[in-house]
């Protein structure tokens, strides 16, 4: 048996086929809840958000052009609400560069070495990263998107996805080398 | 490493992540592959990024999954949204969900005997065009003719493998023309000029020993 792929599906969705949205959202809930999640960093406001996402997809899909995948799509849907989502309260909790500027004194860097892991310390810097460096090194590794669809959902020249991508990774060296684990790079 | 100054990536550097993530088209995925092979420090760090690679997913998938209550709220509010006029699929849509539909083994080999058609039909019009160019001016009403009909005729279907080169050159080296088709089965009315109809069978005998035919047959 055959799978019907996104664009069909859409194209379903467009004209009213309420089992097609469940099959568009049984493949991707997961992916794009993970992806707000990572940026809104609340899981009731992540579960609200890919509803909110959803009901887009429902609502807009006779505009969907196939240009791009839906993933692309569905991402660049996402990355809109949750950072509208993210304006919207950041009167009311910290933002992410002050949040990310806070240092950790409860242990020395030599103390958190020996305590975890060296793949548990990595998990935690990546976790530190600001919203902006979060975002494109998900969008790449976990995502697996390309240069030209990253620049599209995030909406910046690609040659910017390049270099925003050596800075992301070049922030989670020194954030290793915080946590004392020099990598020799940068 | 090429690059002198640590705040700028140089080019294959900045690829290094998507060249993990397989997601480099096949020219820039070579180039990294050449540098990593020439450049040790370039393969060390790519091994950083494989790293951040594995964790970015180990980190993901531990983030678990959203509760029902998503799916529930979408669905009441898909639920109260207007009924939409329902319309027909659209002839794009149908177009794509036809296409969706085919399998790609089916997708394969209609795309072949398309593009086999076209090659077919750009090698009939070009040789129509170079007859026609050919016999250009004047002619007498005794000139020989290959309308159907008059003279002397075969059946001829191609083989599947052949170009639309190969069928021009076996035309012309056999004094052939097409007058008609291609008809049931691929078969082609295929005029033979030059010989007398009692000859027709010994033709006939000498096209079917060509690979660039399957099937030949003297007609009326």
């Amino acid at each position: 048996m055959q799978t019907s792929s996104d664009e069909v599906l859409i194209a379903r969705i467009a004209r009213g086929d309420r089992l097609a949205m469940q099959v568009l959202f049984a493949r991707h809930h997961v992916r794009v809840y993970r992806f707000v999640l990572r940026l809104v960093r609340n899981e009731a406001t992540a579960e609200d958000l890919i509803s909110e996402v959803f009901l887009d997809v429902w609502r807009q899909a006779a505009k969907f052009e196939g240009r791009s995948a839906a993933t692309t799509w569905l991402l660049g849907i996402a990355r809109f609400k949750a950072l509208s989502a993210l304006r919207r309260k950041s009167e009311e909790e910290l933002d992410d560069e002050t949040a990310g500027s806070i240092e950790d004194h409860s242990d020395d860097p030599e103390v958190t070495l020996a305590k975890k892991d060296k793949g548990s310390v990595l998990r935690e810097c990546l976790t530190r990263l600001s919203a902006e460096h979060r975002e494109i090194i998900d969008l790449v590794y976990y995502h697996e998107k390309s240069v030209e669809e990253v620049a599209g959902i995030v909406g910046i020249p690609e040659a910017t996805v390049k270099t925003r991508m050596f800075y992301a990774r070049k922030k989670l060296s020194e954030l290793l080398k915080e946590r004392g684990l020099d990598r020799g790079w940068p | 490493m090429n690059a002198t100054d640590e705040d700028r990536p140089d080019d294959i550097e900045a690829l290094l992540p998507w060249h993990a993530a397989g997601t480099l088209n096949r020219r820039d995925a070579q180039r990294v592959e050449d540098a990593l092979a020439h450049d040790p420090e370039l393969a060390r760090r790519f091994e950083l990024v494989r790293e951040e690679f594995g964790e970015t997913i180990h980190l993901n998938e531990t983030l678990g999954a959203p509760s029902a209550r998503a799916m529930e709220k979408l669905f009441a509010q898909i639920d109260a949204e207007p009924k939409r006029a329902a319309a027909g699929p659209g002839f794009t849509t149908r177009i794509v969900e036809f296409f969706a539909g085919l399998s790609p083994r089916t997708l394969a080999w209609s795309a072949s005997a398309a593009a086999l058609a076209i090659l077919l039909q750009a090698g009939l019009i070009a040789g129509v065009m170079l007859k026609e160019s050919g016999t250009a001016g004047y002619q007498t009403a005794s000139a020989p003719s290959t309308a159907p009909g008059v003279g002397t005729f075969t059946l001829i279907r191609f083989a599947p493998q052949a170009t639309s080169d190969d069928i021009n050159k076996f035309l012309e080296a056999n004094k052939l023309s097409i007058v008609a088709g291609p008809m049931g089965g691929g078969l082609y009315r295929v005029a033979v000029t030059g010989i007398p109809k009692g000859e027709l069978a010994s033709v006939v005998k000498k096209l079917q020993g060509d690979k660039v035919v399957n099937f030949v047959a003297a007609t009326e």
